[in-house]
């Protein structure tokens, strides 16, 4: 058996390994297969990256990380980052994955507590790119105090991933009382997103370059563990907590309202959009709702405590822009509709039709 | 999609001018996909008195575009071999007896771009393709079209052409003037073309306002057209003046007219048009993919169940076709209205009518 940090092979035939080992014996300012083969040069890597970013007392170099039961419940949660491109304004691929499940975890009231970390990384990625992936993974993690436990290092041949993807599991811990989940959303309850929206999205959109579109946007990806706990110690009675990450504010409304059987009714007036993502989605025919965020939240609580809640957010790192966008209704139950600017009734098209970029 | 909260009390006015009007029976048909999308997602028809009514015209450049010219691609792409470069709405555009989506699934070449120019790079990149790009759209359009034409001249890009399909609006106007009472000009046509056209149809009876596309130009336009329709003498009226000037853009004009010519086209549903289209001039015959690979004749057949000509000319509303939403979803669309989010069926079935 091997330690935790020693489970690193490559994906590729053994030959092939041994042969790109032998061509990269002298030091590396990229990631080679050798590096995955579980030699000297995994050590290597293990030390150079990961040890130092990832460095607590429960991360050791046994099988398995051993962690002490509190009494009460546990949230788990997994999560899979192959972002394109790994870095992008904002972020990085690492704070995206300690982002991604530390939210996750945030949803159901949980205290993130654990994150486990795979790495899958392609042949020739640049040291210093990954490098710089821990220390965004390590600083995040900090953040949001939860502690790097254990981790799995996988190098595969060039062509095989694109660049590094991250797998990251967390667990966190729920408080006594603590209760929230989708179902539970009620007639009358106020809808609140903590700020702008869609800024994800469209951060990746444009990086990505089809279409040759210039704007001055900004990844929201942020842990928002932090925020949670204060929304909650103020207001213990929050419904629904749910991150708005792919398929956007939208898709986590429809959901909303399929899960508990209600209709949820928009401002569209209220819906707090940046004006360079409005920009953008205008020009590409998009509907902001539907655009990713990685760092806002969507929360459902009873109609008399929204404004404590919302001023309880406004006061946290992340969440300060934080508005009511609408409210919870009897009519049309599993659907989301929209009081637009010149105050007519319309639906929110549904999640999954594929919004096309205008062509006049 | 933009937003006007600086509008605040012009747009009540003009609200309540709309809401409140007691005039004639009225139709407004507008005629740009943008409007049709703007319209439905402001639920602009939801307020609008009985007696105004609201058609959604031939504006979406994806809708008009026929059967045939699909097939056209079709031929292309799969007899020919070559590598269609589309605006991604198109590849699920039915044609007689398949779409550009279905035969990339067969192994067809389709590159979704996001512009001309696109094709053109991708033409340079790939060198041992024939890169065909599909030119549909209005007067917006086709002047990128004649830019990337003339770049692939310039560049000796001799594995670029591109098969046409582009329109003009006015001879839409005249071929649906009967069935409105006037238009909502779509505000980035005229932005081209100047107001010229909007007058001399003015002058033979024809009314209309120019519109823009956030809210409060929408709302405006509609109440000064509205206004002006109940004094019941013919008129034009630029709504859209931060945009639209008399002249239009000249140079745009200029570009284009020196590199093609109008040809009679058909419209889906309408039936043909005369001298609504454009063509490339002979000396670009070249870049002419019907000319470069001697495409014979095609006749398309669309589904008989699909309504979406009367949907275009406002004879009836997309929920009395007997398949939209059943068959004909914008998953699965069987006419070319529910394909783009700038058809009519698509916007009512997304929106909720």
């Amino acid at each position: 058996m091997e330690p935790v940090w020693y489970q690193a092979r490559a994906l590729v035939r053994h030959s092939i390994c041994m042969e790109v080992e032998i061509n990269t014996m002298t030091g590396s300012n990229t990631v080679t297969l050798a590096h995955g083969a579980g030699g000297k040069q995994t050590s290597e890597l293990i030390d150079r990256v990961f040890k130092r970013h990832f460095q607590n007392p429960l991360f050791t170099a046994d099988d398995a990380a051993v962690i002490g039961i509190e009494k009460g419940r546990i949230a788990m949660s997994t999560d899979g980052f192959i972002v394109s491109p790994a870095f992008f304004a904002g972020g990085n691929i690492g704070k995206l994955s300690i982002c991604g499940t530390v939210n996750d975890l945030a949803c159901m009231g949980a205290v993130p507590k654990y994150l486990t970390c795979g790495f899958v990384i392609e042949e020739g990625f640049p040291m210093d790119k990954l490098e710089e992936i821990a220390a965004a993974m390590e600083k995040t993690a900090a953040e949001a105090g939860v502690q790097i436990v254990a981790g799995d290092t996988k190098v595969a041949g060039k062509g095989q991933v694109d660049g590094v993807f991250i797998n990251t599991t967390g667990v966190g811990i729920i408080p006594d009382g603590v209760k929230t989940s989708g179902a539970l959303a009620e007639h009358g309850d106020a809808v609140i997103v903590t700020g702008d929206i869609g800024r994800h999205g469209c951060t990746i959109l444009l990086e990505r370059d089809d279409y040759g579109i210039e704007a001055d946007v900004t990844s929201d990806c942020a842990p928002l563990s932090g925020a949670v706990q204060a929304a909650l110690k103020a207001v213990p009675e929050i419904h629904v907590i749910r991150d708005a990450t792919r398929g956007g504010v939208g898709t986590v409304l429809y959901e909303i309202a399929a899960q508990s059987g209600v209709g949820v009714n928009l401002d569209a007036g209220k819906i707090p959009v940046d004006p360079a993502v409005k920009g953008v989605c205008g020009l590409l025919g998009l509907e902001p709702l539907y655009l990713a965020c990685e760092g806002r939240l969507v929360m459902v609580c009873p109609e008399e405590k929204a404004e404590l809640l919302v001023e309880t957010l406004r006061n946290c790192k992340y969440t300060e822009g934080t508005t009511v966008i609408g409210k919870i209704t009897d009519v049309m139950p599993g659907r989301v509709t929209m009081t637009t600017e010149i105050g007519a009734q319309t639906l929110l098209p549904q999640p999954g039709n594929e919004l096309l970029p205008r062509i006049c | 999609m933009s937003d006007d909260r600086n509008a605040g009390s012009k747009k009540r006015s003009a609200l309540e001018i709309i809401k409140n009007y007691s005039g004639p029976d009225v139709r407004i048909m507008e005629v740009c996909g943008t409007h049709t999308h703007e319209i439905f997602r402001l639920g602009i028809r939801k307020i609008l008195p009985p007696s105004v009514k609201l058609i959604s015209g031939p504006g979406c450049p994806v809708c008009v575009t026929p059967v045939s010219f699909i097939d056209e691609a079709l031929i292309l792409a799969l007899d020919h071999g070559c590598t269609i470069c589309t605006f991604g709405d198109l590849v699920r555009v039915p044609g007689t007896s398949s779409s550009l989506q279905k035969a990339r699934g067969a192994g067809a070449k389709v590159q979704v771009v996001y512009s001309p120019a696109d094709a053109v790079e991708y033409a340079v990149k790939h060198q041992d393709e024939q890169v065909v790009f599909l030119s549909v759209g209005f007067e917006t359009t086709t002047p990128s079209v004649c830019l990337a034409v003339q770049a692939a001249q310039r560049d000796n890009v001799e594995n670029f052409s591109v098969l046409t399909a582009n329109k003009t609006m006015p001879g839409a106007y005249e071929a649906m003037k009967d069935s409105t009472d006037l238009y909502l000009y779509p505000g980035h046509v005229h932005a081209i073309v100047g107001t010229g056209i909007c007058e001399d149809l003015a002058a033979r009876g024809v009314s209309g306002v120019c519109a823009g596309f956030t809210a409060s130009e929408l709302v405006t336009a509609l109440a000064v057209a509205v206004t002006k329709f109940e004094k019941g003498e013919p008129f034009f009226v630029n709504c859209y003046p931060r945009v639209v000037r008399a002249q239009g853009q000249p140079a745009a004009v200029r570009l284009v007219d020196s590199m093609m010519e109008p040809c009679d086209s058909e419209w889906r549903g309408i039936g043909e048009i005369p001298m609504s289209g454009m063509k490339l001039r002979d000396e670009y015959s070249q870049y002419d993919a019907r000319v470069k690979f001697s495409l014979p004749e095609v006749k398309g057949r669309s589904n008989p169940a699909c309504r979406c000509g009367e949907v275009l000319q406002g004879k009836c509303l997309p929920s009395d076709c007997k398949v939209f939403g059943k068959v004909c979803t914008p998953e699965h669309p069987v006419g070319a209205c529910m394909v783009s989010g700038e058809g009519a069926c698509s916007a009512f079935y997304l929106y909720g009518g």
